[in-house]
């Protein structure tokens, strides 16, 4: 009985001392990226604003997290990789609109919610991977994927990935459902492989032989070619060169990263600054030097390594209409069995 | 006198009332996948079933029935080899092939992935002998893919069926098989006619422990692209935020699981039955001489070669090749994390366990054997479901909270248990408790009953008998009890994964983000701490059985 009740004061003094460790000068932050990249930024926030930020990491579920922690949510600020979970933390109403002079004077405002829900931070091109041996064109549309030429010779990452069901979305926007499907089903007979591993195991699927051409965000590539810590990641990279699909016509797909305020932020004014710091030149040079994406604010230039990707033809569709139609892909995903 | 019968009344009651409240803490996630299954807003369950689901069943059966066999083939034949062959090393051979235990199923698949990889160690070294140029110039398996998972998982899981097969052979069939070995049969028919058919209830407890943590497995079937139940769990949960859809794919496992442990518990029994005569005998093993003798030698030590050092030389490898950029700060403070959650989960299943085997001592009503036997199907949860039904709960209790507070206090609180590691150890009471009471019972049946009773006679409480003289006796089973809830705690990764708070990583953790980054030589340290830590029980396990069985 003794050690029953020793038990229940530990739990007590635990449940103590981690509710004690919730302070004022900070904000909560739930990240899908990565925290390697984002902890630099993140660090030169709290230097220069004395704000500590605490970050929890994961690659999936935050959205549906903060929907079930409903108004007592600790977090303040939710950072996302595409757009998807961008307009899910909307429709999932954990985010708030808010206005700032900083971000609307820093980002343009196709890249921002109309009602300032959420603010895109930086563009990701989704362009296609090809082997620099074995792939003599310069030019190709995603359109071109699903074709017989390119039969047992593509890779992907899974089908049910962000990136991709984004991809997919925007072809149902520019082609609808029906065609679309079609599409899918090509591209999934013309697979070398089954869907796996993330953009990075797809450029080593070239270098291996396995395929042939692939899709991928730009900045894995850029990351790939300067990476100094695993230079086998070099090699990679150098059998594999960029081509921006649908350069002549429609323009390459654009994905954003971004932030949202969550609706219950318990240090709201935090958040704010928070994503005022990551929409400054400080922050987007940051953006565009060590991760290779594209910085939203004007006057920030890219990286010497994502100019030598070539000239950016942005796909213009509507951000919004992207991230609609991503359920009905989701759907598709499945009903093709793309993974399988 | 009335007054007295009222009072033990009472006290029964009390104590029924505590086990009901453990039964129903260890039964509120199940009820509430249940739940979530039944209350869906959108029906999905049509687009589940004609799509994804019907592979994810395919390929979880697919998996359970190779890691089944190939760890029933190497579980077996190892632990006949070892009982009835004397051959060079076979005293260190014996319980190294223990050893793979320590891995855990997601290191073992990161480890291998590098080795089988096509940049890896293994195809590099082939395409430089052979002058290869890529990969059209040769065939050489896909390690990602059912049967890459199925090989790396089952030499890490063949231990179960090691042990319980081994422990069978050497309990019961060993004078059978001197007896027949007189009658003039050969070993091999021996071991077809008899060993194996008495070791059966023995060796199906091993595969169904086997199958049961194929079932929890997650990160490695994530990890290598095979799309099972566990996977399609966490996909509709996160990917596609469809909760209610994910428990409908819980509920399949849910039951598989279910069935499982019921064919187990009913085997348990009937071995209990046999296991009654306990004389063991010394045993003449056959003595292998010569190039033969190390030829056995050499096939002992394959499985702890695959299932233990290859996977460790690579985690060491990308130690020493990258010590200058470890993090030590960081690797404390992740190592202190695991800790402080182990040791605080293997303490409160020790206590749970202890005061449900206290109650079960004193009164043996139906509500207390009702609630034992609830708070024991906490394993049977794959840690993706259980984290599932953990989550809603937790935060249901913390709104319930913070509005309680709010109000009488005044004050707003954070989220007390989903904004804290209390969610993980919940998990972890939750899916553990089994192991702890487990152990701790198997040593308490084996004390005499007539020690407590002559306890009671000379005065003593029936407190004052438990801790003073019977805890005190199974210390070793204790021990083992919070050994095995610590380790397992540290290795256990979805629920922790999935359930824990701001800046909290634990060894698992860190290892999981840095290998679906595709970057394991970052978590190397922590992946090879876990390994190391893991080794601790095998050897203590191992001393008590071997004590036991007085090989």
């Amino acid at each position: 009985m003794f050690r029953f009740v020793t038990g229940c004061f530990m739990v007590a003094t635990f449940c103590a001392l981690s509710i004690a460790t919730v302070r004022a000068s900070e904000v909560n932050v739930y990240s899908y990226r990565q925290p390697y990249l984002i902890e630099p930024m993140l660090e030169k926030f709290t230097d220069e604003t004395g704000i500590k930020v605490n970050v929890l990491f994961a690659g999936k579920g935050l959205v549906d997290k903060m929907v079930q922690e409903g108004d007592s949510s600790p977090v303040d600020v939710l950072l996302t990789v595409d757009i998807g979970r961008l307009s899910d933390a909307v429709n999932q109403e954990v985010s708030q609109s808010f206005s700032s002079s900083v971000v609307n004077a820093n980002i343009p405002s196709q890249y921002r919610d109309p009602d300032g829900h959420w603010v895109g931070l930086t563009a990701r091109a989704r362009v296609v991977y090809a082997s620099i041996d074995r792939v003599a064109q310069d030019e190709i549309t995603y359109e071109e994927l699903a074709g017989p030429k390119w039969a047992g010779r593509l890779c992907t990452r899974s089908g049910q990935n962000a990136y991709n069901l984004a991809l997919f979305a925007s072809l149902i926007a520019h082609h609808g459902e029906a065609e679309t499907i079609e599409w899918l089903k090509g591209v999934k007979a013309n697979m070398a492989r089954t869907p796996q591993g993330n953009d990075r195991g797809q450029v080593k699927g070239i270098f291996s032989g396995e395929c042939d051409i692939s899709i991928g965000n730009t900045y894995y590539m850029a990351k790939m070619r300067t990476n100094d810590k695993e230079p086998e990641q070099k090699d990679w990279a150098a059998s594999a060169k960029i081509i921006m699909p649908n350069a002549d016509g429609r323009g390459t797909h654009m994905n954003l990263s971004g932030a949202v305020l969550a609706k219950h932020a318990p240090n709201q004014d935090n958040g704010i600054k928070l994503i005022e710091f990551l929409t400054e030149d400080i922050a987007q040079e940051m953006y565009a030097e060590t991760n290779h994406e594209y910085p939203l604010k004007e006057g920030v230039g890219i990286s010497d390594m994502v100019a030598s990707f070539g000239d950016l033809n942005a796909d213009t569709l509507d951000l919004i209409t992207i991230a609609n139609n991503r359920v009905v892909a989701s759907e598709m995903v499945d009903l093709v069995g793309y993974d399988e | 006198m009335k007054a007295l019968i009222k009072n033990v009344d009472i006290k029964e009651l009390l104590e029924s009332l505590g086990a009901l409240f453990i039964a129903a803490i260890i039964a509120i996630p199940i009820l509430t996948i249940f739940y979530m299954a039944l209350s869906s807003e959108k029906n999905i369950w049509p687009h589940l079933s004609s799509t994804v689901l019907p592979g994810y069943i395919i390929t979880t059966l697919i998996v359970l029935f190779g890691v089944g066999l190939i760890t029933l083939v190497i579980g077996i034949g190892l632990a006949w080899i070892v009982t009835v062959y004397n051959f060079p090393f076979r005293r260190i051979l014996e319980w190294l092939c223990l050893i793979p235990l320590a891995m855990p199923t997601y290191i073992i698949a990161y480890t291998y992935g590098e080795i089988f990889d096509y940049p890896g160690f293994l195809q590099s070294s082939l395409r430089f002998i052979f002058g290869w140029q890529s990969y059209k110039d040769y065939w050489f398996p896909d390690i990602y893919s059912n049967g890459g998972v199925i090989f790396v998982m089952s030499f890490v899981l063949y231990p179960y069926v090691y042990l319980t097969s081994r422990a069978a052979f050497l309990r019961q069939s060993i004078s059978l098989i001197e007896v027949s070995s007189t009658l003039g049969y050969s070993l091999t028919s021996s071991f077809f006619r008899i060993a194996l058919p008495m070791a059966r209830p023995a060796i199906i407890i091993g595969l169904i422990l086997v199958m049961m943590e194929s079932m929890n497995e997650f990160a490695a079937f994530e990890y290598y692209g095979v799309n099972t139940l566990s996977v399609g769990v966490y996909v509709t949960w996160l990917e596609k935020n469809n909760l209610s859809g994910a428990a409908q794919i819980a509920i399949f496992m849910l039951i598989f699981v279910f069935l499982l442990m019921i064919i187990e518990r009913k085997l348990r029994n009937k071995r209990s039955f046999v296991q009654k005569n306990n004389n063991t005998l010394a045993i003449n093993r056959v003595q292998l001489v010569g190039l033969r003798a190390y030829i056995i030698s050499m096939i002992c030590f394959l499985p702890i070669l695959i299932g233990f050092i290859f996977p460790s030389i690579v985690l060491l490898d990308f130690i020493i090749q990258r010590y200058y950029e470890i993090d030590i700060i960081k690797y404390l403070q992740l190592v202190l994390n695991s800790i402080y959650l182990s040791s605080f989960a293997a303490f409160l299943t020790l206590v749970i366990s202890i005061y449900l085997i206290n109650v079960s001592i004193s009164s043996n009503n139906f509500i207390i054997k009702l609630s034992i036997g609830v708070s024991r199907l906490g394993y049977a949860l794959p840690g993706v479901v259980l984290a599932l039904g953990i989550i809603i709960p937790v935060i249901t209790v913390d709104n319930f909270l913070k509005g309680l507070i709010g109000d009488v206090f005044g004050i707003s609180m954070g989220l007390i248990i989903s904004g804290t590691a209390i969610g993980v150890l919940y998990a972890y009471i939750v899916r553990f408790l089994t192991i702890a009471y487990g152990t701790i019972e198997s040593g308490f049946s084996a004390l005499n009953p007539d020690l407590g009773a002559a306890s009671r006679v000379l005065g003593r409480s029936r407190i004052q008998t438990l801790l003073g003289i019977q805890l005190p006796i199974i210390k070793p089973a204790l021990i083992a009890a919070v050994l095995l809830v610590f380790v397992d705690s540290m290795k256990e990764l979805p629920a922790t994964l999935l359930l824990r708070p701001f800046n909290f990583d634990t060894l698992a953790t860190h290892v999981y983000t840095y290998a679906s980054l595709s970057s394991l030589e970052d978590a190397a340290l922590p992946a090879m701490t876990i390994v190391a830590v893991g080794i601790i029980p095998i050897i203590f396990i191992n001393r008590v059985l071997m004590r036991s069985i007085g090989s």
